[in-house]
């Protein structure tokens, strides 16, 4: 494998090319539609994980590596996890706050 | 002699028996060139410095009590008296996968050894890339000068809208500008023949950037632009 690298049918590449052209069409109609609520945020979500799904592990060849580099750029994120929970809980807090002191709802 | 069959033989295991294999007795752990394993890694910091960018984002937008700014309408184009919101970032965000798209195939012809296909697909990539710059250098000085948007405030509505867009969208374009020199370069040395005995891994490297900088695009799309 390392001496040859990553080399994959040319029709793979051209089909993920145009599914990823397809998703983000799908993703800039959510907010064409002006969809609101939980259907955009799911959408908007599903599409963003779809095209990034695609990019790492057709374009990136991350689906051909082997599974200690999966384990390498997978784990490390599980902190960044963490912290985007811990400051979802900081920002609602620090939301509360303010409305509390600086802005009461009249 | 022994040794050598062995090396080779192990990165031949898949699953965990592979992956046990690959970190065990005293050989190198990754099957790839160096280059390639170093991006990886750099890839894998730069993504730690976007993730803060965007939970820093997250975080003052849930914390904020202004009407955060309508980002559609900022973003809106008016073309031929027909108003579309939005339409720039889609255009910017075609031109990327198109250029992503390209450099796959720059990859793909590298590893054959085609290295004028090669060095044409990159050319073209950049050439992409420097648009996305261009219609950014574009976006932002219209928002700078038509829509009065500053780090620190804006007539729209919450005060942080400025300093994360002009943050966020402005790392990113430094990365893809980044791309395009470093892309040129790489695709100037493969039509020089550089490459003819080392390899072509350092196409395939230079792609790895190139797909990375669409990727965090996809996140700054979807959170940014559309949420």
């Amino acid at each position: 494998m390392s001496e040859t690298g990553q080399q994959h049918p040319l029709g793979i590449y051209l089909k993920i090319w145009i599914l990823l052209f397809v998703i983000s069409g799908f993703s800039y109609a959510v907010d064409f539609f002006q969809l609101q609520g939980m259907l955009r945020w799911s959408l908007i979500l599903l599409f963003m994980f779809l095209k990034a799904g695609f990019i790492i592990a057709i374009f990136m060849h991350l689906s051909w590596e082997r599974l200690s580099m999966h384990y390498l750029l997978f784990l490390p994120p599980i902190a960044i996890v963490i912290l985007i929970a811990l400051m979802s809980i900081e920002g609602d807090y620090t939301n509360f706050t303010r409305l509390l002191f600086f802005d009461p709802p009249s | 002699m022994t040794t050598n069959i062995e090396k080779t033989s192990s990165f031949e295991e898949s699953g965990v028996t592979g992956l046990v294999a690959d970190w065990s007795s005293d050989k190198q752990a990754f099957d790839m060139p160096w280059g390639k394993l170093m991006m990886w890694i750099f890839l894998l910091s730069d993504t730690f410095i976007f993730s803060l960018f965007l939970t820093s984002y997250m975080k003052v937008r849930m914390s904020v009590t202004d009407q955060w700014p309508p980002v559609s309408e900022i973003f809106a184009l008016t073309i031929y008296g027909v108003h579309v919101p939005l339409l720039l970032i889609a255009i910017m965000t075609f031109i990327l996968i198109t250029s992503s798209g390209s450099m796959a195939l720059a990859v793909n012809y590298g590893y054959r050894g085609d290295k004028k296909t090669t060095a044409i697909l990159m050319f073209i990539t950049a050439v992409l890339g420097a648009s996305f710059v261009g219609l950014q250098a574009f976006e932002w000085s219209k928002l700078i000068f038509d829509e009065g948007i500053r780090p620190w405030g804006n007539p729209m509505g919450a005060a942080q809208f400025g300093s994360v867009f002009f943050m966020v969208t402005g790392f990113h374009g430094f990365h893809v500008t980044c791309g395009v020199i470093y892309l040129l370069v790489v695709a100037w040395k493969v039509a020089r023949g550089d490459y003819e005995k080392k390899g072509y891994a350092i196409v395939e490297i230079c792609g790895l950037y190139w797909h990375f900088v669409d990727l965090v695009w996809v996140f700054i799309f979807a959170f940014f632009y559309l949420w």
